[in-house]
């Protein structure tokens, strides 16, 4: 009799538990001993992406690093509503800087704890900067260029919502054409956000030629955590851009939030892929296309595309930017990816570790 | 040892003395002879366990000084000018943090008009940022603070600025007398953080205070930039007992003794004020002076105590508070307010217009004479000022301002020196 | 304190040598500042620098107008720039030039000053035989050693070895004793004269 491998596709929730998963496989959330970096109680709001993106990252990153982490937090939801004053919800050193000099101040904690290391001997302890897509795409891109282009030892964390969502849902240079934001309203010719160039920050880091960039999203967290754990077996300046919906400022409902995302990634909207130095090693693939109007129709940002006053055009135009990702990273297959093996580090700053 | 070198490379030796552990640094004239010495100290080796990293901008250098600063690290940088403002919002917010930072600030004015030469415009534009700042009189003391400053900021948790003034300081050859390791060593133990992001002790640093505590953490800073005053005092005592020269300190008084007319001024025009005055006494006429040493905090009792004895204070400026005066002048009004004083405020040597003895006297005999302004711009070409006032009264369109006068200057006074 | 002015061209190394005369016065001993003016310099512009020296420590931070010595190592600037203003009664003149005073118009000056204190030096001359590159300072602070007996030629020698290593330093050596006898011969001519 021959062995037939059964693939486990995840429809909508988990279907398939851990408990079949080799243990290798598992998330670090299920794991008793799990750090819990970014514990209950903080003020998330309901079905708040960016919380389970950071929940599943942080964890992901203190594992791999046995707990010898520190981490700079941008200004905006994550550092708000993770330190209420006066509790904190981090359960590792954390350190909240300004809104645009995250990734500056990364890069001057990893040459701290360089020195401290050398000095006083110990683990190197690393570092993880994150921020949302405000501090990273537009306010803090010169400080993120800077640390890229000098492959600091920094893992940066992206949690891409699509918006400056702390200050009441103001639109970034991350906001999807169409789209509805304060600053972006549903008036005049043509409502809703401008169709610009877009700005793809994960391309931006891969023309810098840093060891790894990924982009990931927290419909699939299995595979967020091994690339966060991917991440942190380089040394140098590393990029991770996580696609995090907010139900309060897309205008959806906070249990779609898991949802939304695999429909951004099903959809072509959201490419979900690795790269290192530059070049692309791994893409997920769409096995199923999901079309864009599943995905819009259940967020209020987009409603003003819909119904019979609705501009045809805008919707076409989104369209042709899902089917152009499909093109450009070949996004459409059958296979699942096999679990990577850990990539060989090139000479980033071995000799001075 | 004594040396005969450039300010800047004798303020880069006196840096790497101090063991920095992170030096980050962005160009701007006339601070890059410094970080370039700092950064070939490091390259080489010569300066160990550090780190030199090159900035993409200002904002990114006080940004990886913090970030350095709160992992534990003696952490260093520096900038003038349009620099020192770029980083504006990190310079809050380190102070805020309570993260002691040194940095030089190679003061130079602030554009625009854009002007690369020495006022006081740039470092007194933070005088409300929460950083201590001193003011180098020379080369040598310039060394000199740069060590007491490492020792200030880290006993207090207050980030200080050490002011020199550009060009005339950073970029004269002059003899300073470097010290040794061992003598700095003793000086300066290694960094002792109140606060630091440690793994064995994990804490959240940098939490939004709301309205119900705000006051008080600002307040408890506040206190501490108060003790600030002996601190400053003490570690240029402490300076004295293991250097064997003084520098730094609050105020440098010279020649007050008797002196009705006492002149306050900040940083390398103290030098030139010393001769004048001394030229001045040979003349039978005694003008006292007070160099000020420490800005923020700025030593209002120790000045008031000095100036007991005079009826005249002349503060020679060299940062304008647009529309209203000089800078330092309101501090001294404030020190002062209870006496029983004639204040000037003379604002000299904006953009690096040389301040000379023969401009001072002339102020000073003013002074004493009762001739002299409340404000008054020294050196001021009035034939340029009037011909642009009158321009512009006549026509709308009189293009730009600063390019007028620059031409108008240059057509009066062809050549000269 | 002795006061000395040098006037050039950007490229020429005026600031090197005013910087140098301050070490070579540091060797001996003095105390020495040494500055640019703080101008625009552009490589062909007129630059100035500026040297006191004084056995004191020197706290004076104007730039110089009245110098005891004024250097000019590039003759062309007589036409454009006012080289003299503020030079004391009794100041000295070193101007880098192998034509003569009176070539050079310079009659009434040297009429005021003292014998002796206005000197032309083939300066470039000399840099061009030893370092082949139009570079006269070593020959105008030797110059000026000479023609003021302020400094020590050694301590002009001296003071290019701090900066340049090797034939660089040992060439700058030998421009600045040719330039050293070269104005000691000049001064000797004159006085008998």
């Amino acid at each position: 009799m021959s062995e037939h491998q059964i693939k486990f596709y995840q429809t909508g929730t988990f279907t398939v538990g851990n408990r079949l998963l080799d243990p290798s496989q598992r998330s670090g959330q299920a794991n008793i001993e799990r750090f819990n970096s970014l514990n209950s109680g903080h003020r998330a709001c309901q079905g708040c992406g960016e919380a389970l993106g950071a929940r599943y990252t942080v964890d992901a990153a203190m594992k791999a690093t046995d707990g010898n982490l520190i981490a700079a937090n941008a200004t905006g939801c994550l550092e708000v509503f993770s330190t209420p004053y006066p509790e904190t919800s981090w359960q590792l050193p954390w350190f909240h800087s300004l809104f645009g000099n995250t990734a500056a101040v990364g890069t001057g904690m990893a040459a701290a704890m360089r020195v401290k290391a050398k000095k006083n001997g110990g683990p190197l302890v690393r570092v993880l900067a994150q921020g949302g897509d405000g501090g990273t795409t537009d306010i803090g891109f010169g400080c993120l260029s800077g640390m890229f282009e000098r492959n600091d030892d920094v893992l940066y964390v992206c949690y891409d919502n699509e918006g400056y969502m702390n200050t009441g849902v103001q639109r970034s240079s991350a906001t999807p054409p169409a789209v509805r934001t304060a600053t972006t309203q549903i008036v005049g010719s043509h409502p809703g956000n401008a169709f610009g160039q877009g700005k793809e920050v994960p391309l931006i880091a891969m023309a810098h030629g840093i060891p790894y960039v990924a982009t990931a999203s927290i419909a699939d967290l299995r595979d967020l955590e091994r690339k966060v754990k991917k991440a942190m077996t380089f040394h140098g300046a590393r990029y991770i851009h996580v696609l995090v919906p907010c139900p309060l400022g897309w205008g959806a409902a906070s249990k779609d939030t898991v949802k939304l995302a695999r429909l951004a990634q099903e959809s072509g909207l959201f490419p979900v892929f690795e790269a290192e130095y530059g070049e692309i090693t791994n893409v997920t693939k769409i096995r199923k296309l999901a079309p864009v109007e599943d995905y819009m129709k259940l967020q209020k940002r987009y409603a003003h595309l819909f119904g019979p006053k609705a501009d045809q055009s805008a919707l076409i135009r989104i369209k042709a930017i899902a089917e152009r990702n499909i093109r450009r990273f070949g996004l459409l297959g059958d296979e699942r990816s096999e679990p990577m093996p850990p990539a060989v580090q090139a000479d980033e700053r071995a000799d001075r570790l | 040892m004594l040396k005969q070198i450039q300010g800047s490379q004798g303020v880069a030796q006196a840096i790497a003395l101090c063991r920095p552990e992170v030096i980050c640094a962005y160009p701007i004239s006339p601070q890059t002879h410094i970080v370039e010495a700092l950064g070939a100290l490091t390259g080489s080796g010569k300066l160990e366990d550090c780190e030199f990293i090159n900035v993409e901008s200002e904002f990114a250098a006080m940004s990886v000084a913090i970030g350095s600063s709160v992992a534990g690290a003696r952490s260093y940088t520096a900038t003038a000018s349009q620099g020192l403002l770029f980083m504006a919002e990190a310079v809050y917010n380190a102070s805020g943090l309570g993260l002691p930072i040194v940095m030089t600030v190679a003061s130079r004015s602030i554009g625009a008009p854009i002007n690369i030469w020495n006022d006081h415009s740039d470092s007194l534009s933070q005088r409300d940022s929460g950083w201590l700042q001193i003011f180098a009189e020379d080369n040598q003391e310039a060394v000199d603070m740069h060590i007491q400053a490492f020792k200030i900021a880290e006993e207090l948790s207050i980030p200080i600025m050490v002011c020199m003034d550009g060009f005339v300081l950073t970029h004269a050859y002059e003899r300073m007398d470097i010290p040794t390791q061992e003598q700095v060593d003793a000086y300066l133990p290694p960094y002792d953080p109140r606060q630091k992001l440690d793994v064995n002790h994990p804490v959240s640093i940098g939490a939004m205070v709301g309205p119900e505590a705000f006051t008080e953490v600002r307040y408890l800073f506040h206190h501490h930039t108060i003790e600030a005053l002996q601190a400053i005092e003490k570690a240029s005592e402490d300076f004295e007992k293991a250097f064997g020269r003084k520098s730094g300190g609050l105020l440098s008084p010279y020649k007050i003794e008797g002196a009705d007319t006492i002149v306050l001024a900040l940083g390398s025009v103290i030098g030139t004020i010393k001769d004048t005055i001394d030229e001045m006494e040979k003349e039978g006429k005694k003008v006292g002076l007070i160099g000020i040493k420490s800005y923020r905090p700025f030593p209002d009792k120790q000045l008031a105590e000095l100036l007991k004895g005079a009826k005249k204070v002349v503060v020679i400026d060299r940062a304008l508070q647009v529309g209203i005066g000089g800078v330092v002048t309101d501090d001294v009004i404030r020190a002062t307010r209870k006496m029983d004083l004639d204040i000037f405020s003379v604002i000299a040597g904006l953009g690096g217009r040389p301040i000379t003895k023969k401009g001072l006297k002339d102020v000073f005999n003013k002074a004493m004479n009762g001739e002299l302004e409340e404000l008054y711009f020294l050196d001021l070409d009035k034939e340029v000022v009037e011909k642009q006032l009158k321009r512009e009264k006549e026509d709308r369109h009189t293009g730009p301002l600063a390019e007028a006068v620059v031409r108008d200057s240059v057509s009066i006074h062809k050549g000269g020196i | 304190m002795f006061q000395i002015r040098l006037h050039g061209r950007g490229g020429q190394g005026v600031v090197t040598s005013a910087e140098m005369l301050s070490i070579a016065a540091f060797t001996e001993g003095h105390y020495a500042q040494a500055f640019p003016s703080f101008g625009s310099e552009r490589t062909g512009a007129p630059v100035v620098a500026f040297a006191r020296v004084h056995n004191e420590p020197i706290r004076l931070r104007e730039p110089i107008m009245e110098p005891d010595a004024v250097l000019i190592q590039d003759r062309t600037l007589l036409e454009s720039v006012n080289v003299f203003g503020g030079l004391t009664p009794n100041g000295y003149v070193l101007i880098n030039s192998s034509h003569s005073v009176e070539e050079l118009g310079l009659e009434d000056l040297a009429a005021k000053l003292p014998k002796g204190h206005l000197i032309t030096l083939p300066a470039t001359e000399y840099a061009m035989k030893h370092i082949k590159r139009p570079l006269p300072g070593a020959a105008m602070l030797a110059g000026f050693a000479a023609l003021t007996g302020k400094l020590k030629l050694e301590s002009i020698q001296e003071a290019f070895k701090t900066k340049y290593k090797g034939k660089v330093a040992e060439a700058n050596g030998l421009v600045a004793a040719d330039a050293y006898h070269f104005v000691l011969e000049a001064k000797k001519k004159m006085k008998e004269a």
